[in-house]
This record gives structure tokens, sequence and C-alpha cells, in this order.
């Protein structure tokens, strides 16, 4: 006996569910994502003047590249301030968390919330509401030193090359110290309060706790969280750009995600762009990889 | 525990409050200043550091008469509901199909997308415009919604939360003779309540912020969103900073509201992803 045409087709249904279910990803996903992926291997060995007419020169833009003064002055500003959100902004994230996970902490919520409002303010945003902090007289930034030290009412950051860099990563603390604290704050959580006790009562200072039960409670997440932030600290671009209305002076705030833009889109090379982009591909994977390989992510815990 | 240590603790205690206050004063500083500041007059704005003791609309009348600022926050609202929108169906029925069936090319499709995601979105920026470019699309809304149409990141988390929802709930609606769309539909995305919250805030946020790949696209003036009008202001209105600063505060606004109402869920879903693993 042959099965009935209804029950045949309620189990073509259900074998062809996850499919259609990730149809429409894949469609997307394939025109706009690997699509380009190629594409951009192709473009980036090529000289182009705007997206119709475009030359063969092989890996000329790479050569270039290394001779450019422009792009190494955007490598440097972007590593200077990558080094600056690892080795100050997550230090700062962490003691903040542990400040805030302090088992006598009162209103633990407001104070999270508190420290975490800055990040809902978007990139553009907080980069106009300093543009003007910075300002000098009218700026909080200057007012607040004035009213500390008594001088400095005057100091033009964004206009002075030597303090850029500092105003782009005193802007980054602001936007990201309470967002990554977040991370921190909800890895302390997870760990397991004996231990604590355990090593009490061998005797351990709170140094010692902190070297043995907490860093290695936290540790995942912590690589997490320095992989993540160096990520994004090399795809730098609202903030200067917004901030700076383009490099600023003497390209102090110039990244390599600026400079990308600036080669596609107001110069109209989309080859040398990608040859950047591929760059920054290749900058990215080697220090994450780098960074997991160093703190032992993939190293099976006993 | 002897009298000493508790006193001690007392003590450090205070500390620890005196410093965490402090700290929360400067991180809520900037925000506070930029909300006295929309409402200052231009004079006010050198007098008073923070709020002046006569709060005017001024800056609200030059901004709302000398920019379209309605079709800002219209179309930024329009585009960025649309993505959000987008994000979530794709993100929630590919997470869906990952979490709970098996079915050909599934490993391969998640290594790929797990690789994609280490790579930078920039080094696609200028493929991408040159497709858009080719397809006809620069300076329309399709340009900025159809490669945000889908958020890898968006599924991984959908197909963790959905990875806990047990099996026996969807053969339960098998047997009632649900077809698999309506599991999807009845079952799965009231389960994963959480999760939807949660990204729905994430996709909001990022496109109501997206600077980069709109200020390539956008042209003409009356499409402009919040981000890319505001930047433009920046220049014109050197002397008119209330005005630049109610702009801010009125683009801001709308993250806040929704925050308010989805904060919790965020929170959550923000670091689920990283603490379990």
């Amino acid at each position: 006996m042959t099965r009935a045409p209804q029950e045949r087709l309620w189990t073509l249904q259900r074998r062809a569910a996850p499919y259609v279910f990730v149809a429409p990803f894949i469609v997307v996903f394939c025109v706009f994502m690997i699509y380009p992926l190629c594409n951009s291997i192709w473009l980036a060995c090529r000289y182009t003047n705007g997206p119709q007419s475009s030359m063969f020169v092989g890996l000329d833009n790479f050569r270039f590249m290394l001779r450019d003064p422009d792009f190494w002055t955007a490598l440097k500003n972007t590593a200077v301030f990558a080094c600056c959100s690892v080795f100050l902004q997550l230090p700062l994230s962490l003691g903040l968390a542990l400040l805030l996970n302090a088992r006598w902490v009162k209103a633990r919520n407001f104070f999270r919330m508190a420290f975490f409002s800055p990040h809902l303010v978007g990139q553009v945003f907080v980069a106009i509401l300093f543009s003007l902090i910075f300002l000098p007289r009218y700026g909080l930034l200057n007012r607040a030193i004035h009213g500390l030290v008594g001088f400095g009412l005057e100091t033009k950051w964004l206009m002075n090359a030597g303090l850029v860099m500092p105003a782009l990563v005193l802007t980054a603390l602001w936007m990201y110290v309470g967002f990554n604290m977040i991370y921190f704050l909800a890895a302390l959580q997870t760990v397991d309060k004996g231990l604590y006790e355990a090593a009490m009562v061998d005797g351990a200072n709170r140094w010692q706790q902190f070297r043995h039960v907490t860093v290695p409670g936290i540790k995942p997440v912590a690589v997490f969280v320095v992989i993540m932030s160096t990520i994004g600290s090399f795809q730098l671009f609202e903030l200067p750009y917004v901030l700076l209305q383009g490099g600023g002076p003497d390209n102090a705030g110039l990244t390599i995600v600026m400079y990308l833009y600036n080669t596609g889109f107001s110069t109209g090379d989309l080859g040398y762009a990608s040859a950047i982009g591929w760059v920054l591909v290749l900058i990215i994977l080697t220090i994450s990889l780098a960074q997991a390989k160093v703190t032992g992510l993939w190293r099976t815990e006993p | 525990m002897t009298l000493k240590r508790r006193i001690g603790d007392t003590a450090v205690g205070m500390v620890v409050h005196v410093l965490l206050v402090l700290l929360a004063c400067i991180t809520l500083a900037p925000l506070f200043w930029l909300v006295c500041a929309a409402f200052k007059s231009p004079e006010d704005l050198f007098h008073y550091t923070f709020a002046s003791p006569h709060p005017t609309l001024h800056n609200w009348r030059v901004l709302f008469e000398k920019e379209p600022i309605f079709r800002y926050v219209a179309n930024s609202v329009f585009i960025s509901s649309g993505i959000t929108l987008l994000q979530l169906l794709t993100a929630s029925l590919a997470g869906f199909a990952l979490a709970k069936y098996e079915f050909r090319g599934k490993r391969p499709l998640m290594v790929l997308m797990l690789a994609t995601m280490m790579i930078p979105g920039q080094v696609l920026l200028a493929p991408t415009y040159k497709l858009i470019y080719r397809m006809g699309l620069v300076d329309t809304y399709w340009a900025l919604a159809l490669p945000a149409a889908v958020s890898v990141f968006g599924i991984i988390l959908f197909r963790q939360s959905m990875l806990q929802v047990p099996n026996d709930l969807l053969d339960a609606g098998r047997i009632d003779g649900c077809s698999e769309f309506r599991i999807y539909w009845e079952i799965m995305l009231p389960v994963s309540r959480p999760m939807v919250g949660a990204f729905t805030l994430i996709a909001f946020m990022g496109a109501w912020n997206s600077f980069l790949w709109p200020q390539i696209i956008l042209q003409s003036q009356h499409r402009f969103t919040l981000p890319i009008a505001l930047n433009n202001m920046i220049d014109l209105y050197a002397q008119e900073y209330g005005a630049l600063m109610a702009g801010t505060l009125l683009s801001i606004l709308p993250v806040v509201v929704l925050f308010a109402l989805l904060q919790r869920e965020f929170l959550a879903g923000l670091t689920s992803g990283a603490v379990k693993g």
C-alpha cells in the first residue's frame, strides 16, 4: 500500500525545513560576503579609478604600500591606540569590575548601569559630544582641568598633533571601560566562592587569592576581551574621523580604516583600498592568533 | 572574625564606595553636560559649566528651523527598524536550523561562518561598493539594508540559546500536527524571548549608529540618517554648539529608551556567548 499523498507532503516539509530556514541567510551571505571577499582579492591586484575602470598591476599595490608614508603613519597610530586599549583600558575595566564585585558594595546595579551608560551613545555621537568637550574655553575637559590646577583653559586638544592621540584614547576610555567591565564582572561572578574560602583557610593573602583563584577563573573571558578589543581597536574609524573631521594635524589621528576609506572613496582607487583591507585582515588574524596561542586559549585544562 | 578585622573592612568599604561614586560622577559628567548644553543659550555656554539658571529652547528652535531634522529622525527609524527586523528573522531562522536539525552541509557552513567572523568587514567595503554600483543601488536604502540583512553573530547567539530548548517540546508540537514553520513561529520564538530582546537591541544599536557604509552610499540629503546629518552639521554649526548638542541628545534618546525596555535581556545576552563559552 502506498502512503497517502498528504503524508508524503508532510515528510517532505520536514525534510526541506532546515534548508528553507537557512536559505535567506545563505543567499545574502554568498552575495554580500563570500563574493565580495573573493572579489576583493582580484581588486587588490588592480589599479582602479572609480568603480568602472581598472587595470591589472599584480602586487604593485602591496609594493607601493611598503613605501607609502601615509600608510605607515596610519599603521603606527592604530597600533599605539590598540596598545592603549589593551594595556590601559582593560586593566581599568578589570579594576572597576573587582571593585564592584566586592561583597559589601551597595547599589551594585546602579554603578553597573552608570559605568555602562556611555556605550549606549554610538561612536559618531560620542565623537560629536567630545569634539565640544575638547574645545578650548567652552569645553568640559579644559574647564575641569582649569578648576583643578588653575591653568589649561585654552588647550587646543584637537589642533595639536601631540595631543590628538591622548584625546582619542581618553574618549575611548570613557566609552569602553564600562563596556568591558560588564564582561569581567560576569566572569568574576562565575568564580566559585568556595575556592576563596579554601584559599583563606590555607592562609593565602588577598594578592595570592587574586593570583591563584581569580585569574585562572576569569582567564577564558579575559582572553576573549583582549582579543575583541584588539580587533576593535584596529578597526578604529568613526571616532577620529568625526572628532577631527579627517586625519587631524600632521595626520596624527589617521587610522588604517580611515586611510582605506580615503583611498577608496575620496581618491577612488578601490584596488588600493582592497589591498589595504587585506593587510588589515592579515594584521588582525596574526595578532589574535598570537594572543590566543600565548595565553593558551586552546590548551585543554585538566 | 576579630573586631579589628571588621573595622578594617568597614574602612575599606568606605574608601571603595567613595571611589565608586567619584568614578560614576566622572562617567556621567559628559552626559549631564550634554543635557545641560542642549538647553543653554549661546551666552550662557561659557558662563555656566553645567546647568544655567535660564534654560531655553533656543537651540531646539535653531535645529528645527535650519535642518529637516524630522526627516532625518524618520529616515533613521525606518532604516534601523527595517534592518533589525530582517536580521531578527534571518538570524532566528538560521539559528533554529543549525541548533535543531541535521542537514547536509551543516558542518562546512558553520566553519565558514566562524571563519568570516574573524575577518574585519572593512575589507569588503570596496568590492561591495563596486557590486552595489553595478546593481545601480548607490544612494538607495536597498544598499544599506541588503548587505546588513544577515548577522553571523546573531545566528550564533540564536543557535546557542535554542540548543537549550528540549527536543521533547518540539516533538510534542509535531505530534499535535504543527508544521516545522509553526514550530519555529509558535514554540521556538516565544521560548527564545530573552534572546529576541537582547538581539533586537544589539541589531538596532548597530544599525542606528552605523556611519561608514551610509557615508559611502548616501548622497542625497533627504535620505541622510542622523549620524550622517549630524556629522555634516559640525562645520556648519561652528558657532551654534547648543544646536549641535540638541541634535546629539535627540539622536541618542531612542537607543536609551529601547535599552531601558530591554536592559535585562541585553546584558545577559551580551555576556552569554563569552561566559558560557
